[in-house]
C-alpha cells in the first residue's frame, strides 16, 4: 500500500529544483493555464487572475493519457462500471460520447449544449453543478479491467484475444478481505480535480452518458491526495500522520516512466503501447487501535519519523533508506524496490473517509491506485512482499481493481480505439 | 404519488404543439437580435413589443428588481405554458418559446410566487412545423388509453371497496394491486388533479404530522389490511376512493393532452415513479406489491413510445433503438420475477436483484428523457 510501497528511490537523489514552467516543458502532461489553452470564456473565465492554480486545465490530447504522470490534485472520484450491453457498437459508440465529454469537462467546458439554454421542456445535456468553476486540472483517466474481454467465460466484444498478458487477475494477498461490491469493474475512470465538485461532475455526467450501456459498479471519493509525483513540493501525509511516497516516480522522471509505467509494444499488446496498468485498492485503516500506538512503534511500523519523515537512521526526508537502519518488518524495507528486485510503481492513492460505520469508529483508510508497466512485476510483486509488513496489524484491504489504461487520445480519436 | 407540481388544467387547454420551448444554441444563431425585451422590477413587467408572429421567440429578461424573479407564459385559461425560473436580481436570462398564434399573458413574478404584474401579447401567423398531424392523432390515442386504463382501474377498484366493505380482508388484499394497475399506468396524467392525488395515493411517510388525521386513500386501505388485519371502520375511506376515482375520470374527459408534454414527459415521469418510489420499495410498504405498480408505470410508458414511435424512428433512429432496448430489458427482468400472474413480494427481491432492476431503469429512464425534445422539434 501506499502508506509506503514506498518505493524510495535509491541512488542520486533527484532534487534540482525546477520552476514550474521548466517542468511543465519537461512532462508533456504538464499544465497549462487556462486562457492559454483557449479555454476562453468557458468556466476558466471566472478564476481570478492571481489565482492561476485552481483554474488551470490539464491538456486531455496526447501520447499518454492525463491523470497517470500528470501532478497529483487535491480530490478523487474514482468510479468502476459493469458493461451491461453485449452490443459492441453501442459500447464503442460510448467510449466516443464520453471521450468528447472528457474533452470537454478537462477544458472547463459543460457537457453537449450546456446546463441551460436548450429546450425547455428536455433535459439539460450537462448536470450544471460545474458551472462558474474553473476547469481545477481535472483528469479523466480510463482503464479497462478483466470482464471487458472475458466474463463468465464469455467474450462479450470479440476482445479476449486482444487481453494483455499483464492484466492478471489478481491473486489472493494475505490478509485480503475483499467486498465484490467494492471490487472489480468491466471500465474504470479516474476523476482528479482540485476541486471535489469538478470531480464529482465529471463521474455524473459519463455515468448519465452511460445509462443503458454501462452501470456504475461501485466509486470512491478520496479527499486529500497521499502521494505526489512532483518531488520538489511537500510530500503530503497520509491518515496515519506520515508522510507519504517520499520518492515516488516523478511525473517529469521520463527514464523512469518509460522503465517502471509506461508500456510498450514489445510487452505483447500493440494496442497497450503508451498505457499503463492501473491496481486500485481500498485499504481500511483501523485508525482507532493506530491512534493508540506509542510513536515508537509507529515509526518502527512505518520505518520513518514521524515529524520529519526521515528513514531511520536519517536526519531529513529525503536522505537515502539504509535497510540495514529498519526493522525487518518495517514497512518501507518490505515495499523499497531493494527488497523487490528493483520493482517501482506510480503512487498516487487518496485518503478516505465514508463517515463513520456502524460501530462509531472512522471507516477511513487509504484509497491506493498505483501505476505500473507490468502489475505481475509490480504491484504482485510488492504486495507479496508485504505479507511480513508490521503494518498489516492497523490495515486490511476491503476492495480491489485491475485496469488496463489505454495510450493517450489523439485529436479526432477516442478511449480505447486502439483496442476496439 | 410523489409531491409535484400541480398545474391548472381546469378548462380546455388546447395548446398542444406550442409547448415547445426550443433550444438557444443550436439552430437560431443571431436569435438575440430578434430578442423581445422584457423589463422585470418588483412591480413591474414591461414588454418591448407586443404584437408577435407565430414561431420560436425569444425573449430577454432584465430583472432590474431586488428579487429572484421568474418569468412565466400562460396561455389564455391562466395555466403556464413554460416558464424561467430563477432570474436572479441585476441579471439577464434569455429564454426561447415556441408560439402558435393566440393571445397569452406574460407575467414577472418578483419573489417567484407565481404572481405578479402582467402583459398581455397576441401571435399571429402560423408556426412553420407545428402541428404535425401525427402528433395530434398520437394525442387524441393517447387519451382514448388514458380513459380506457381508468375506466379498467375503476371497475376493478370497485371490486376492492366492495371487499374492503364486505370486511373480507383476504380478498381484499388480493384485489388491491389489480385496483391500483390502471390508476399507475396513466399517473402522469391523473395526479395532475392536485386535490384528488393526495386524497387518493398518499402515502403516509410523504404526510407532514398535521395532514395525517386527514389520510385517505389506497394506501390508508392497504396499512389497515396488511398491517392492522382489518378494514373495520375504514368503509368511509373507501367509499371516497371510488367516487374520487370516479372525478378523476369525468376530469380527464374535458382534458386535451399534449404530445410533448403529457406524453413524453409523462412517460418520463413514469419511469421516475419506478426509480424512486418501487425500485426502493417504498410506495408499497406493507403490501410489497411494488412490482404490479412497477409493470404498470412502464406498460403506461411502453403505451406512449408506441404511439410516437414512427415519428421518433424518423427523427432519431439512434434514441428508437435505444428505446427498444431499454423497455425489452426492463421486461425482460420484471419477467423474471413473475408468480402465479402477478409478481413475488417484493420484500423477497434480494439487494442483487435490485441493483439489476434499478440499472434498467435508469438504462430506459436516461433515452426516455430525450423523448421530448424529439417530439418537440
Amino acid at each position: 500500500m501506499t502508506a509506503g510501497t514506498a518505493s524510495d528511490e535509491p541512488g542520486p537523489r533527484r532534487r534540482a529544483r525546477m520552476s514550474r514552467r521548466s517542468m511543465l516543458g519537461l512532462s508533456g502532461t504538464g499544465l497549462v493555464a487556462g486562457a492559454a489553452a483557449g479555454v476562453g470564456l468557458d468556466r476558466a473565465a471566472f478564476a481570478r487572475e492571481g489565482e492561476p492554480k485552481a483554474a488551470e486545465a490539464v491538456p486531455f490530447h496526447g501520447a499518454h493519457q492525463a491523470g497517470i504522470a500528470t501532478p497529483v490534485q487535491d480530490r478523487l472520484h474514482f468510479a468502476a462500471f459493469d458493461v451491461t450491453t453485449g452490443d459492441r457498437a453501442r459500447l464503442v459508440r460510448m467510449l466516443k460520447e464520453w471521450t468528447a465529454a472528457a474533452e470537454a469537462m478537462t477544458a472547463g467546458r459543460p457537457v453537449g449544449d450546456g446546463a441551460a439554454g436548450g429546450l425547455s421542456v428536455a433535459p439539460p445535456d450537462d448536470t450544471g453543478e460545474a458551472v462558474g468553476l474553473p476547469a481545477s486540472r481535472l483528469t479523466l483517466t480510463i482503464g479497462f479491467g478483466p470482464g471487458l474481454f472475458e466474463k463468465d467465460g464469455k467474450d462479450r466484444f470479440g476482445l479476449r484475444s486482444s487481453r494483455p498478458a499483464a492484466l492478471v487477475d489478481l491473486p489472493h494477498f494475505p490478509g485480503d478481505a475483499l467486498d465484490p461490491a467494492r471490487s472489480g469493474g468491466d471500465i474504470a475512470v479516474q476523476a482528479c480535480a482540485d476541486d471535489p465538485q469538478v470531480a464529482v461532475h465529471a463521474i455524473r455526467n459519463l455515468a448519465r452518458i452511460g445509462f443503458g450501456t454501462v452501470a456504475i459498479r461501485w466509486s470512491q471519493l478520496g479527499f486529500g491526495k497521499t502521494s505526489s509525483t512532483t518531488p520538489d513540493a511537500q510530500t503530503p501525509r497520509n491518515l496515519f500522520g506520515f508522510k507519504d511516497g517520499t520518492e515516488n516516480i516523478a511525473g517529469t522522471d521520463a527514464k523512469a516512466l518509460a522503465a517502471h509505467v509506461w508500456a510498450s509494444a514489445a510487452d505483447g499488446a500493440g494496442w497497450m503501447a503508451g498505457g499503463s496498468y492501473l491496481v486500485a485498492r481500498r485499504i481500511r485503516m483501523h485508525i482507532e487501535p493506530w491512534d493508540r500506538t506509542s510513536l515508537g512503534e509507529q515509526e518502527d511500523v512505518i520505518g520513518r519519523d514521524k515529524a520529519e519523515g526521515a528513514p531511520a537512521g536519517a536526519a531529513r526526508e529525503h536522505d537515502p533508506v539504509v535497510l540495514a537502519r529498519l526493522k525487518p518488518d518495517a514497512h518501507v524495507r518490505l515495499a523499497h524496490p531493494d527488497s523487490n528486485g528493483g520493482a517501482r510503481i506510480l503512487r498516487r492513492g487518496y485518503s478516505f473517509t465514508d463517515g463513520t460505520d456502524g460501530l462509531g469508529r472512522l471507516e477511513a483508510g487509504l484509497f491506493f491506485l498505483a501505476y505500473q508497466r507490468d502489475p505481475r512485476t509490480g504491484f504482485i510483486r510488492v504486495q507479496n512482499n508485504l505479507a511480513t509488513d508490521a503494518m498489516n496489524e492497523y490495515i486490511q484491504h476491503v476492495g480491489s481493481g485491475i485496469y488496463a489504461c489505454p495510450p493517450g487520445v489523439r485529436k479526432g480519436g477516442y478511449w480505447g480505439q486502439g483496442l476496439f | 404519488m410523489r409531491a409535484a407540481p400541480i398545474l391548472a388544467l381546469t378548462g380546455v387547454a388546447a395548446v398542444s404543439m406550442s409547448l415547445l420551448t426550443a433550444c438557444g444554441g443550436d439552430d437560431d444563431g443571431g436569435a438575440k437580435a430578434d430578442a423581445i425585451a422584457v423589463t422585470a422590477t418588483d412591480k413591474s413587467c414591461e414588454v418591448a413589443k407586443t404584437d408577435l408572429t407565430a414561431g420560436k421567440l425569444t425573449f430577454e429578461i432584465s430583472n432590474k428588481g431586488s428579487k429572484v424573479n421568474e418569468f412565466e407564459v400562460l396561455r389564455p385559461d391562466g395555466s403556464i405554458l413554460a416558464e424561467r425560473e430563477n432570474i436572479g436580481p441585476s441579471t439577464k436570462a434569455e429564454f426561447v418559446v415556441k408560439l402558435d398564434a393566440g393571445s397569452y399573458t406574460l407575467l414577472c413574478s418578483a419573489g417567484q410566487t407565481g404572481k405578479g404584474p402582467s402583459t398581455t401579447v397576441t401571435v399571429t401567423g402560423q408556426a412553420a412545423g407545428a402541428g404535425d398531424p401525427r402528433l395530434a392523432k398520437a394525442a387524441a390515442e393517447y387519451k382514448t388509453y388514458v380513459l380506457a386504463q381508468i375506466n379498467d382501474g375503476y371497475t376493478r377498484t370497485e371490486a376492492f371497496v366492495a371487499a374492503v366493505k364486505a370486511g373480507d380482508v383476504a380478498k381484499a388484499k388480493e384485489l388491491y394491486a389489480p385496483s391500483r394497475i390502471g390508476w399507475e399506468s396513466v399517473e402522469s396524467v391523473a395526479e395532475k388533479f392536485g386535490d384528488l392525488d393526495p386524497r387518493m395515493d398518499a402515502r403516509e411517510a410523504d404526510l407532514k404530522p398535521e395532514e395525517r388525521k386527514n389520510w385517505s386513500g389506497w394506501h390508508l386501505l392497504e396499512k389497515a389490511l396488511w398491517k392492522d388485519g382489518s378494514v373495520k371502520g375504514k368503509e368511509k375511506y373507501a367509499d371516497q376512493l371510488l367516487k374520487d376515482l370516479g372525478e378523476v375520470r369525468t376530469r380527464l374527459n374535458t382534458l386535451t393532452l399534449d404530445p410533448v408534454n403529457d406524453m413524453a414527459a409523462g412517460a418520463k415521469g413514469l419511469l421516475d415513479e419506478v426509480a424512486t418510489g418501487k425500485v426502493t420499495g417504498e410506495e408499497e410498504t406493507y403490501s410489497h406489491t411494488d412490482l404490479v405498480d412497477f409493470k404498470a408505470n412502464v406498460d403506461g410508458a411502453k403505451k406512449v413510445y408506441d404511439l410516437l414511435e414512427p415519428i421518433v424512428k424518423e427523427r432519431d433512429a439512434a434514441l428508437a433503438s435505444d428505446l427498444d432496448t431499454g423497455f425489452k430489458n426492463v421486461y425482460t427482468l420484471l419477467a423474471e420475477h413473475e408468480k402465479d400472474g402477478s409478481y413475488v413480494s417484493y420484500d423477497k427481491v434480494g439487494e442483487a436483484d435490485r441493483k439489476k432492476l434499478s440499472d434498467a431503469v435508469n438504462a430506459l429512464g436516461e433515452p426516455l428523457s430525450k423523448l421530448a425534445k424529439v417530439v418537440a422539434q
